[in-house]
């Protein structure tokens, strides 16, 4: 199978009066098609393997790639999505001038853009709030508009911080449903998530980082029979909370 | 490239001298913008959410109309009829015009990049196919068409006021002056764009920036004068410094629609744009340098 994502023996650091390790030792890939949960504790590295893959921190040492292109090139990005931990958008634009404005980046032919617009609005639910400018939505209908802007390209890879935080259950509901639709499409999503039970609906493998190392990494069900154990437990013994 | 050749060359012909000079000095300032064509979509898309901004956030406003309002009150004022007066209250426009183009070009410049920082809207915006290259370019473009803009607001302003009491209408002259402070805003754009990266906080960038372009234009033509006052090794310091800063000053030509001189040579116009433009690229090649290896989030 192809990989889509590939980190190797990654090593992150924040700068500072005293560096921080984020991530060592790292290995990781996710195949085509595969949904890929990413889990850990708070702080455990998880957003920086995103801003790593994305291009906005540098690793230290060790390599990064997203359809074996290297991620420090642009165009590396060019088939994925992304949403972002926290959600914040222009706000002084309505939710179609931002999705029109990521269009035009993404080099979109004009002719397409308004029904890839009409699309993915109709997709987050956010129709009828399409022509308000941002900084009069609520912060579900915010993170609906990171979603639909992570899905203007029609991307072959989804990057997902967290995508349910925020959002109502019906919200959550309609995420987990728009995973399973791209996963059918043959799409990669690679999220991050605290929601233990939607993991275990959506997820074909999961990895669970803790400390920025990588402690476990299979398929849900393998976990829970090696650990002998429902997912929350088996999750808890692997980070080793006590 | 050969377009715009072409474009150039059609609109050239059949006008006067002085048109197709005006013509084609606007399009060597664009002549950069052709050599990155393919990218350039994002580049425009950058400025165009950059634009459009400014003109949502109503800050903006307040000095415009501010400013509007003196060049109507100094406009009425010209029932004195005395023709110095009406000069002195002209400098005093054109002195306006100069410090609200100044400040609103800095402030909004220096700001751009700490706020999609700070508000987080790099982060979408560089996980799409866009270089911090192109982000750097549409911000300085759509600061720099946004200050344009507000400069055109301005004269034709002034022109309207002062021409309908003076019955003269040296269009030229107030294109020449228009233009001129247009391409000093692209330097102090380019410097302030550059000032964000480095320095942390927007408003020490803008200020330091804001003495340093006030300095250049009260003291920058005088720095060899100053330097041959000097004993070594200050001489050469103030020498180089001379040689080295780029030199807005000659960019203020106030005088030419004060007075009513004759018009600048249209190839001084042209150099002095090119000059500009020199300057402008490099501090934008700095800013793209400093940039592009900087870790996001710290
Ligand atoms: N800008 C920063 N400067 C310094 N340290 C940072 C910075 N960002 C994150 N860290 C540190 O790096 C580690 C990993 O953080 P990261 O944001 O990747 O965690 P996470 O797994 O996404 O956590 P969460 O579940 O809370 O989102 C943490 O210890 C955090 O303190
Ligand atoms: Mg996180």
């Amino acid at each position: 199978m192809d990989a889509i994502v590939k980190i190797e023996n990654l090593r992150a650091e924040y700068g500072g009066a005293v560096p921080k390790v984020a991530l060592q030792g790292l290995n990781l890939t996710v195949n085509a098609g595969e949904v890929f949960g990413f889990l850990g504790p708070n702080g455990a590295g998880k957003t920086t393997t995103m801003n790593v893959l994305l291009g906005f921190v540098n690793a230290t040492s060790g390599t990064a790639q997203l359809f074996g292109v290297d991620v420090r090139q642009p165009i590396a990005r060019q088939r994925i999505g992304y949403l972002p931990e926290l959600t914040y958008y222009y706000k002084f634009l309505t939710a179609e001038e931002i999705l029109r404005f990521y269009a035009k980046i993404f080099g979109i032919a004009k002719s397409e853009i308004e029904s890839c617009i009409d699309a993915v609005l109709k997709l987050v639910e956010l129709d009828h709030a399409r022509k308000r400018q941002i900084k009069t939505y609520s912060k579900g209908m915010q993170q609906r508009v990171g979603l639909a802007q992570a899905l203007i390209n029609n991307p072959d890879l989804l990057i997902l911080d967290e995508p349910t935080s925020g959002l109502d259950p019906i919200g959550r509901m309609q995420v987990r449903q728009i995973i399973l639709r791209l996963k059918n499409e043959g799409k990669t999503v690679f999220f991050s998530s605290h929601e233990l039970g939607e993991v275990e609906t959506v997820c074909d493998r999961v990895a669970i980082l803790a400390g920025g190392e990588l402690k476990a990494e299979g398929s849900v069900s393998d976990l829970t029979q090696k650990y002998n154990a429902p997912l929350e437990q088996t999750f808890l013994k692997i980070i080793g909370y006590k | 490239m050969k377009g715009y050749m072409k474009g150039k060359s059609k609109k050239a012909k059949g006008k006067k001298p002085d048109q197709s000079v005006a013509v084609s000095l606007f399009a060597f300032c664009l002549l950069p913008f052709a050599f990155c064509l393919p990218p350039m979509n994002s580049v425009l898309a950058i400025a165009n959410v950059t634009v459009k901004e400014l003109y949502r956030r109503k800050d903006f406003y307040v000095l415009f109309v501010l400013s509007a309002l003196i060049i109507l009150v100094a406009g009425a004022a010209n029932f004195f009829n005395d023709d110095k007066i009406v000069r002195y209250l002209k400098e005093l426009c054109l002195l306006l015009i100069w410090i609200s183009a100044l400040v609103i070009a800095v402030t909004t410049a220096a700001r751009q990049i700490p706020a999609e920082r700070e508000q987080r809207t790099i982060f979408p915006l560089l996980a799409k196919p866009v270089t911090r290259g192109q982000v750097i370019a549409g911000k300085f473009l759509g600061c720099w068409l946004a200050t344009g803009l507000a400069l055109v607001m301005f004269y034709v302003f002034l022109a309207v006021v002062s021409g309908s009491r003076e019955h003269a209408w040296p269009l030229l002259n107030y294109f020449q002056a228009a233009w001129l402070q247009w391409m000093f805003l692209g330097v102090v754009i380019a410097m302030a764009v550059l000032g964000s990266i480095v320095f942390a906080a927007p408003s020490s960038n803008s200020t330091i920036l804001l003495i340093v372009v006030v300095g250049i234009l009260l003291l920058g033509g005088h720095l060899n004068q100053v330097a041959l006052e000097q004993a070594e090794p200050m001489r050469s310091v103030t020498y180089t410094i001379y040689f080295l800063i780029p030199h807005l000053e000659w960019f203020d030509v106030r005088d030419l629609v004060v007075h009513d001189q004759g018009l600048i040579a249209w190839w001084a116009v042209a150099a002095a744009s090119a000059y500009a433009l020199i300057y402008t690229v490099f501090f934008l090649f700095a800013a793209w340098v400093a940039f592009r290896r900087k870790a996001l989030n710290t």
